[in-house]
């Protein structure tokens, strides 16, 4: 029953997943290769979608990916499994807002959650640059000229300085350029 | 019934304006909830927002959730939390079934190929930007190193990094706590 399952990984992912909607990546890429529902590139497809549509990344991501493993039921599915923990700490949280908010355990954890988040954010990340960057079937043919992407290596190195360098940049212009660039050079 | 409409239209804009991380939802929370429906001071909605960052899921969801149950209770929670997803799950569901459908072209092939390349910039950029603010200090680094290689090479779920972290977090409060005690 792919529902119950899209389900019970959303709201698990909602409920771990501490600061920001990128904390959900690291959740979003382990059910991808637990259960084999999309690839990395997938996955990194989305992610571009997501970060150039109206709404929060992380309801854009639980939404997109719950459309492509269910369809339509799917994605409105991943969506509320997604936001029913918060939904629920809130409801907890609200009456002792201020006991909870200088709660010393509370703030020591989130000295903690906060680089685990970070590192975790990381290594989801690394996954998405082995994809773009990294041929991996040149890599088990141990063809080390061929191991990387050359192509694609110059174009990150160009839009990571680009965007780091003009920050004011929004997302959506790096994304657009890397559209007509892979068009144009038959990515 | 009247408040629970408002509240509703307020936070369906609110995420439809909410671009990336939810950090971009700030001004635009000021500007509904403190200028227009003076439901919460601003200062309420900054409190709301810190919490926001420390209970489970998405900080944008999480303060809208916040500001309803404050104004109206579990139902207020409730309308405001469906209202601030609503534009994303109509407009992701309409972008993913047209790409669905476009998906073999060649071009739109190509596209994505460059399209991936960027995305992976721009994550770089943003994750740089999350180590700047959250790893600050020795233990930090030691528990971002650990937290990626473990999920990065050994395939640990997240659940596990998550729950060790918090276990490391309360330690250091006991620890702290008692350290305060004796001195």
């Amino acid at each position: 029953m792919i529902y119950l399952c899209l389900c019970w990984e959303f709201f698990k992912t909602g409920l771990f997943s501490i600061g920001g909607g990128l904390a959900t990546l690291p959740f979003l890429s382990e059910m991808g290769s637990k259960f084999g529902w999309f690839t990395q590139e997938e996955l990194a497809n989305m992610l571009a979608v997501s970060e150039s549509t109206p709404g929060p990344i992380g309801i854009n991501m639980a939404t997109y990916v719950g459309n492509t493993v269910g369809g339509v039921l799917g994605g409105v599915l991943a969506t509320f499994a997604l936001v029913l923990p918060s939904y629920l700490v809130i409801l907890l949280v609200a009456k002792v807002m201020e006991r909870f908010q200088n709660n010393r355990f509370v703030q020591s954890s989130m000295t903690t959650l906060r680089p685990a988040s970070v590192g975790m954010v990381g290594a989801a990340i690394l996954g998405v640059l082995q994809s773009v960057l990294v041929n991996m079937d040149a890599v088990r043919a141990m063809a080390w000229s061929q191991m990387l992407s050359w192509p694609n290596l110059v174009l990150f190195a160009i839009l990571l300085a680009l965007y780091a360098k003009f920050n004011k940049l929004h997302p959506v212009v790096i994304l657009a350029i890397g559209a007509v660039v892979g068009i144009v050079c038959k990515l | 019934m009247r408040q629970l409409i408002d509240l509703f239209v307020s936070f369906f804009k609110i995420g439809l304006f909410t671009f990336g991380g939810g950090y971009a939802m700030l001004p635009m929370l000021q500007r509904e909830i403190v200028e227009k429906h003076k439901w919460a001071t601003e200062d309420d909605v900054l409190d709301y927002y810190a919490i926001g960052q420390c209970t489970p899921g998405i900080i944008a969801v999480n303060t809208a959730t916040f500001v309803g149950v404050k104004l109206a209770g579990a139902l207020g929670g409730a309308v405001s939390t469906v209202a601030v997803v609503s534009p994303s799950l109509i407009i992701i569901t309409i972008i993913s079934t047209i790409l669905r459908n476009f998906a073999e072209y060649a071009v739109v092939q190509h596209a994505f190929a460059g399209i991936r390349v960027a995305v992976a910039a721009l994550v770089v950029v943003s994750v740089a930007k999350l180590f700047k603010k959250g790893v600050k200090d020795v233990l930090g680094y030691v528990i971002f190193a650990v937290s990626l290689l473990l999920v990065f090479f050994l395939d640990v779920s997240p659940i596990w990094v998550v729950l060790a972290a918090i276990a490391i977090g309360v330690g250091k409060a006991l620890k702290a706590g008692k350290g305060g005690e004796q001195a």
